[in-house]
C-alpha cells in the first residue's frame, strides 16, 4: 500500500545523492577533459568534455618537461616514507611503556602528549625556521623531516590500542624470557597491524598533502615535494596554459588518488583519524 | 473470543523461510511464552507482530480489528526490547513519557519552545506528569526519575523499560527476552515481577525467551517454535508431559531426554529394553523406523540383577538433590542420560556395569518425521518401583 | 641490555620487592626517551620560543635583538592587514563549517537510508579529502576563470553574467569557501555515517511503538540527540581546520585581490617567512595557537557535560 511513497522517497533520495554526486566529482571530470584539450580549444568551447582535438600527449608532455615530475613524485615517497619509518618507531616503544609499564613519568607524559596534540606545525614553525637556518640545515631532506620525527598523535594513538591489549600477553611474554624489546617486536608489533596501518595512512596523506613546511623550507626544486612542484609548475606557467597545468595536476593527484580508490576502507579510517589530532 | 489472533503468519528473506506459517490464539489476560533455539523465528514473529517488520502473508488481529497493514505506531502495541533501547540522553522520567507525548500531543505542540505556548500544551503535559508518576511509584521506580539510564543499573533499567511499555495501557504486551541482560539471580527475581506485573495490566502477554526454565515458569502456555513451526502450544506441563513432537521433547526438560533410535517389530509394538508399548495405530508397517524417548528421571540405574540395559557409566555430575548418571548403551554405544536420587547413586563409579531401566509407561514414541506416536504401556513400571523400594 | 638482565633477576631474587619495579621503571624510561628529547626538541621548545620571539623585534637576517614588551601585540591591535585577517578567518570558517556540517549530516543520513550505491557516493563525496589539495585547487581556479571556466559559461547559457570569482575582492572569500566546504564535506560525512550505524537499531523499533509515526519525529527522538557527540566533534574539527585554512589562500590567491583573502596563516607566512619579521610573526602565531586553544578547551567542556550520555 505504501510501495507508491517508497519508491517516490527513494527516487528523490538517489536523484539529490547523485547531483551532489555529480557536483563532487565535477573538478575531477573537468581536470581529465581539459588535459586533453588544446589551447584553441580550451578557449572556445569550455563546457564539451570531450576534447576537439586530443591533445593528451602534447599537454603530458609539457608538463613533464617544465617540471620534473619523476623527482616530485620521488623526493615525496622519500619524504613520506622516512617520516613514517621515524614517527612508527619511536612511537611504539614509548606508548608501549606509558600502557603497560609501570613508572613515574607515564602520568606527566600523558599531560605531555595531550599538550602535543593542541600544537600544529604551523605553530612551531618560525623557531624551527631560524634553527634550521642558523644549522643551514634548510633545503634538505633532513630539514623536511626531522620536525616530525615525533607524532604525538601517533603516540596517543597506540597508546589507546595497547591499553586495549590484555596484559596477560605481556606477562606470557615475560615468562617465556623475553626482554622488553623482545616483546614489542615479537608480540606488540605484530598485533597492532590494524593501528599501525591506519597510523601509515594518516602520516602519508597529511605529509604528501603537506605544503607549509615544505614551502618554508625548501626554495630550491631538488628537494620539491609534489604540492610545492605544482607551484613552481604553476609559477613556471605565467599564461593561462590550462591544457598543460590539468595534466601536471593529474599526474600528481594520481597516486594517491590511486592508493585510496584500491584501499578504500582504510584510507577513511585513516584519514579520518586525522580528526582526532584537530 | 480471541484478545489476538495469528492466522498462517509467513515471512522469507530471500530463499531463507524464516516463519512458515504460524497462527496463535491469545485469549484476554493470557500470558504466552514463545520458545524455541535462537534462529527460529520467535523474534520475528513479534517485531511482524509490532509492525516493524511485515510479514509476507498472512492476518494479525486484536479483538476483531485487523491490525495487518496499521504502522508499528497505530497499533497499540507495547513492547520490551533485549535491550531495553532506552534513550540514553532522556530520563527515566521522559523515556516513560515519551509514548504519551507521542500519542497526547499533537506535533505542534510537541515543537521545542513554541510547543509551550500551543492551547491545550500545559494541561496535557500535567496529565503526562501524573501518569508518569503514578507508573514510577507502582513499579518502586520514582526515587530514580531523574536519571539517565546510563546512571542506573541493569534491573532499574528494565523496570523503567517495563514502564514505557505499560504507561500508555496497550492492547497487546510483547516482550523480547527482557531478562536476557540480567544477572541469574535478579533474573529469577525478576521473573516473578513480571508475572504480577502481567496479571495487574491483564491484556495478553507474547513473551519471547530461549530460555526453557522462564517459560515454563512464567507462561500459562508455551508456544514451542523450531525452525520457523510453531510445532506446540499447551501449558507448561503439557509441554513437558506430553510433548507432540520430537523437537518439542528435545528441546523442553534439562538434562535432555534420552532418544534412541528403534523400530517397529513384527507385532507391532515398540520397545527400549524390558519396557514396551503398543500403537494406537494399528496401522504402522513393521519395521517402520521410529524414535523412542525417555525422560531422565524415569531411566533407573541398577548394579545387579539381569533385567534392563546392559550399559557402562561414562561419567557421575553429583548436583546436591540429585545425581545425572551418563552411562553407554552395551548394545548400540548410545550414552543414556538417568537422574536419580543420591541414595539410589551411592556406590556408584565411572566404568562400572550397570544397568538401566527404562518405565514403559513414560516412553514416547515419534516417528520419522518426527510427529508422536500415540502409544500405551504393555510392561509396567514395576521394575523401577522395586528399584526404588 | 638493562632490561635483559632485569628478567632473570626477578626471578632469583625475591627478597627486595623493589628491584624488578625499578628495572621495569628504567627499561620505560629507555624506551621513551627518544620520544621525549623529540618532543622537547620539536614541541615544547619551539613553542617557549615562539612565545619569547612574540616579545622582541627580532628580524631574520640581522645580527642583534631586543626586547620590547608588549610593542608587538599593541601594534597587531592597529595593524589593519592583521584584522583584516582574521575577519576574513572568521568569515571564512562560519561559512565553511555550519554549510560542511549540515550539507554531511543530510547526505550521511540520505546515504544511510539507502541501500544502493552507497560505497559509490562514499567514495565520490570523500575523494577530495584524499586529494592533493594544491593541485585540485589549481583545477578549480580553472573552474572558476572568468572568462574561459565551465562555471561562468554554464551561468552564461542560462543568461547570468558570472562574476570574477577568485578575482574581485567581492567575491573572493566565498569562491575560497566554496572550494573548502567541496574538500571537507566528505570527511564530515564519513564521520557522520559512522555516528549513525553506531545508533542501535533497537532505537528505531521503541520510537516506532512508542508512536514516533513520522521521520521527522524519529529524527528528533532518536536520530539527533544520538549523534550528539559526534556532531559535537565534527564541528570542532571543522572549525579548526577551517581556521587553518592556507593551501588554497597560497596557491590562488596570495591573499588578494586588495587583501580581501588574507587569512590567519597566510598572513603569519608572509610576515614570518617572506618579511622575514619573525618577532612580529611569532606575536601572531601566539594569537593562532590562543584560538585553538580555547576551540579545543570548549570541546572538552561541552563533551564532559555528555559524560553520562550511554
Amino acid at each position: 500500500m505504501n510501495n507508491q511513497s517508497i519508491s517516490l522517497a527513494r527516487i528523490i533520495r538517489l536523484s539529490v545523492l547523485s547531483v551532489g554526486a555529480l557536483a563532487f566529482l565535477a573538478p575531477y571530470i573537468f581536470m581529465i577533459s581539459t588535459a586533453g584539450k588544446a589551447q584553441s580549444d580550451i578557449f572556445t568551447s569550455s563546457l564539451s568534455l570531450i576534447p576537439q582535438q586530443w591533445f593528451y600527449l602534447q599537454n603530458f608532455a609539457k608538463a613533464l618537461s617544465r617540471v620534473s615530475m619523476g623527482r616530485l613524485l620521488f623526493n615525496g615517497i622519500v619524504v613520506c616514507g622516512l617520516i613514517l619509518a621515524i614517527q612508527v618507531t619511536i612511537a611504539i616503544p614509548c606508548a608501549y611503556a606509558m600502557a603497560k609499564l609501570k613508572f613515574r613519568g607515564a602520568q606527566a607524559m600523558i599531560v605531555l602528549v595531550m599538550l602535543g596534540l593542541l600544537v600544529p606545525i604551523h605553530a612551531t614553525a618560525l623557531p624551527l625556521y631560524v634553527a634550521f637556518d642558523r644549522m643551514s640545515a634548510l633545503n634538505s631532506f633532513f630539514a623536511l623531516v626531522a620536525p616530525f620525527s615525533i607524532s604525538v598523535f601517533g603516540i596517543f594513538l597506540f597508546l589507546q590500542f595497547f591499553r586495549a591489549m590484555p596484559d596477560d600477553l605481556i606477562h606470557a611474554a615475560r615468562l617465556d624470557g623475553m626482554s622488553e624489546i623482545g616483546i614489542i617486536g615479537r608480540v606488540i608489533v605484530p598485533n597492532a597491524w590494524p593501528a599501525i596501518t591506519a597510523f601509515a595512512i594518516f602520516s602519508v596523506v597529511a605529509h604528501w598533502n603537506d605544503l607549509y613546511w615544505p614551502l618554508i623550507v625548501v626554495s630550491n626544486q631538488a628537494y620539491a615535494t609534489p604540492p610545492l612542484g605544482l607551484l613552481y609548475f604553476r609559477a613556471a606557467e605565467a599564461g593561462d596554459d590550462y591544457g598543460a597545468l590539468m595534466a601536471a595536476t593529474l599526474i600528481i593527484t594520481l597516486p594517491l588518488v590511486l592508493a585510496f580508490l584500491f584501499a578504500q576502507k582504510r584510507f577513511v579510517e585513516g584519514i579520518t583519524m586525522t580528526g582526532l589530532k584537530g | 473470543m480471541s484478545a489476538l489472533s495469528l492466522r498462517d503468519i509467513r515471512k522469507s528473506f530471500g530463499d531463507n523461510q524464516i516463519l512458515k506459517g504460524v497462527s496463535l490464539d491469545a485469549a484476554p489476560n493470557e500470558f504466552i511464552a514463545l520458545v524455541g533455539p535462537s534462529g527460529c523465528g520467535k523474534s520475528t514473529l513479534l517485531r511482524i507482530l509490532a509492525g516493524l517488520e511485515s510479514a509476507d502473508s498472512g492476518e494479525i488481529r486484536i479483538g476483531d480489528r485487523d491490525i495487518a497493514q496499521l504502522p508499528a505506531a497505530d497499533r497499540n502495541i507495547a513492547m520490551v526490547f533485549q535491550s531495553y533501547a532506552l534513550y540514553p540522553h532522556l530520563t527515566a522520567a521522559q523515556n516513560i513519557a515519551v509514548p504519551l507525548v507521542m500519542r497526547k500531543l499533537t506535533r505542534s505542540q510537541r515543537l521545542p519552545l513554541i510547543g509551550s505556548v500551543m492551547p491545550g500544551q500545559r494541561k496535557a503535559v500535567a496529565e503526562i506528569k501524573r501518569e508518569v508518576k503514578e507508573m514510577a511509584v507502582s513499579l518502586k521506580i520514582d526515587h530514580l526519575m531523574d536519571r539517565k539510564p546510563g546512571q542506573i543499573s541493569g534491573g532499574q533499567r528494565q523496570r523503567v523499560a517495563l514502564g514505557r511499555a505499560m504507561v500508555r495501557r496497550p492492547s497487546i504486551f510483547l516482550m523480547d527476552e527482557p531478562l536476557s541482560n540480567l544477572d541469574a539471580n535478579l533474573r529469577v527475581h525478576a521473573r516473578g515481577e513480571i508475572v504480577e506485573l502481567h496479571r495487574r495490566a491483564g491484556v495478553p502477554t507474547l513473551y519471547v525467551t530461549h530460555d526453557q526454565a522462564e517459560a515454563l515458569s512464567m507462561a500459562d502456555r508455551v508456544a514451542v517454535m523450531i525452525a520457523g513451526d510453531l510445532l506446540q502450544l499447551a501449558p507448561p506441563q503439557v509441554i513437558y508431559d506430553d510433548p507432540q513432537h520430537i523437537e518439542v521433547a528435545r528441546f523442553i526438560g534439562q538434562p535432555r531426554i534420552n532418544l534412541v533410535a528403534s523400530q517397529v517389530e513384527a507385532d507391532g509394538t515398540v520397545a527400549l529394553g524390558d519396557a514396551r508399548c503398543g500403537l494406537s495405530d494399528r496401522t504402522v508397517e513393521p519395521r517402520a523406523p521410529v524414535t523412542v524417548g525417555i525422560r531422565p528421571e524415569f531411566v533407573g540405574v541398577t548394579r545387579h540383577g539381569d533385567t534392563g540395559l546392559p550399559a557402562r557409566i561414562e561419567r557421575l555430575e553429583f548436583l546436591g538433590s540429585e545425581i545425572i548418571v551418563y552411562a553407554r548403551l552395551d548394545a548400540i554405544g548410545d550414552t543414556m542420560i538417568a537422574k536419580i536420587s543420591p541414595a539410589e547413586g551411592a556406590g556408584l563409579v565411572s566404568g562400572m556395569p550397570v544397568r538401566l531401566q527404562v518405565a514403559a509407561e513414560h516412553l514416547f514414541v515419534f516417528a520419522a518425521d518426527g510427529q508422536r506416536m500415540p502409544s500405551f504401556p504393555l510392561t509396567t513400571g514395576a521394575v523401577r518401583e522395586a528399584v526404588h523400594g | 641490555m638493562a632490561d635483559m638482565a632485569a628478567v632473570p633477576q626477578t626471578i632469583a631474587l625475591p627478597a627486595p620487592r623493589s628491584a624488578p619495579l625499578a628495572a621495569e621503571a628504567r627499561s620505560a624510561w629507555l624506551l621513551s626517551l627518544p620520544a621525549i628529547v623529540l618532543v622537547f626538541l620539536f614541541i615544547l621548545l619551539p613553542v617557549v620560543a615562539v612565545i619569547g620571539l612574540g616579545f622582541t623585534d627580532f628580524e631574520l637576517g640581522y645580527a642583534g635583538f631586543k626586547f620590547v614588551g608588549l610593542d608587538n601585540y599593541i601594534e597587531l591591535f592597529t595593524d589593519r592587514t592583521f584584522r583584516q585577517s582574521l575577519w576574513n578567518t572568521a568569515v571564512y570558517t562560519a561559512i565553511v563549517t555550519p554549510i560542511s556540517i549540515l550539507m554531511a549530516l543530510g547526505l550521511a543520513m540520505l546515504i544511510e537510508a539507502e541501500n544502493i550505491g552507497r560505497s559509490f557516493f562514499r567514495t565520490a563525496y570523500f575523494l577530495p579529502v584524499a586529494s592533493l589539495l594544491v593541485a585540485m585547487a589549481t583545477v578549480w581556479q580553472y573552474l572558476f576563470h572568468p572568462t574561459i571556466g565551465p562555471i561562468n559559461a554554464m551561468l552564461a547559457l542560462a543568461g547570468i553574467p558570472g562574476p570574477n570569482w577568485l578575482g574581485s575582492a567581492g567575491t573572493v572569500l566565498y569562491s575560497l569557501s566554496i572550494i573548502g566546504i567541496w574538500q571537507s564535506v566528505g570527511f564530515n560525512l564519513v564521520l557522520f555515517l559512522a555516528g549513525l550505524t553506531a545508533i542501535p537499531r533497537e532505537l528505531y523499533a521503541a520510537a516506532e511503538v512508542d508512536g514516533a509515526r513520522a521521520a521527522y519525529d524519529r529524527f528528533r527522538l532518536v536520530t539527533w540527540p544520538m549523534l550528539g557527540p559526534t556532531t559535537l566533534f565534527v564541528t570542532t574539527i571543522s572549525i579548526i581546520s577551517s581556521v587553518k585554512v592556507f593551501e588554497t589562500v597560497k596557491t590562488l590567491t596570495e591573499g588578494g585581490p586588495n587583501k580581501a583573502s588574507e587569512v590567519l596563516l597566510f598572513t603569519i607566512y608572509k610576515e614570518g617567512f617572506v618579511y622575514l619579521r619573525v618577532g612580529y610573526a611569532s606575536a601572531m602565531t601566539v594569537i593562532f595557537l590562543a584560538i585553538l586553544i580555547v576551540l579545543m578547551f570548549l570541546q572538552y567542556r561541552l563533551q564532559d557535560r555528555q559524560v553520562h550520555y550511554t
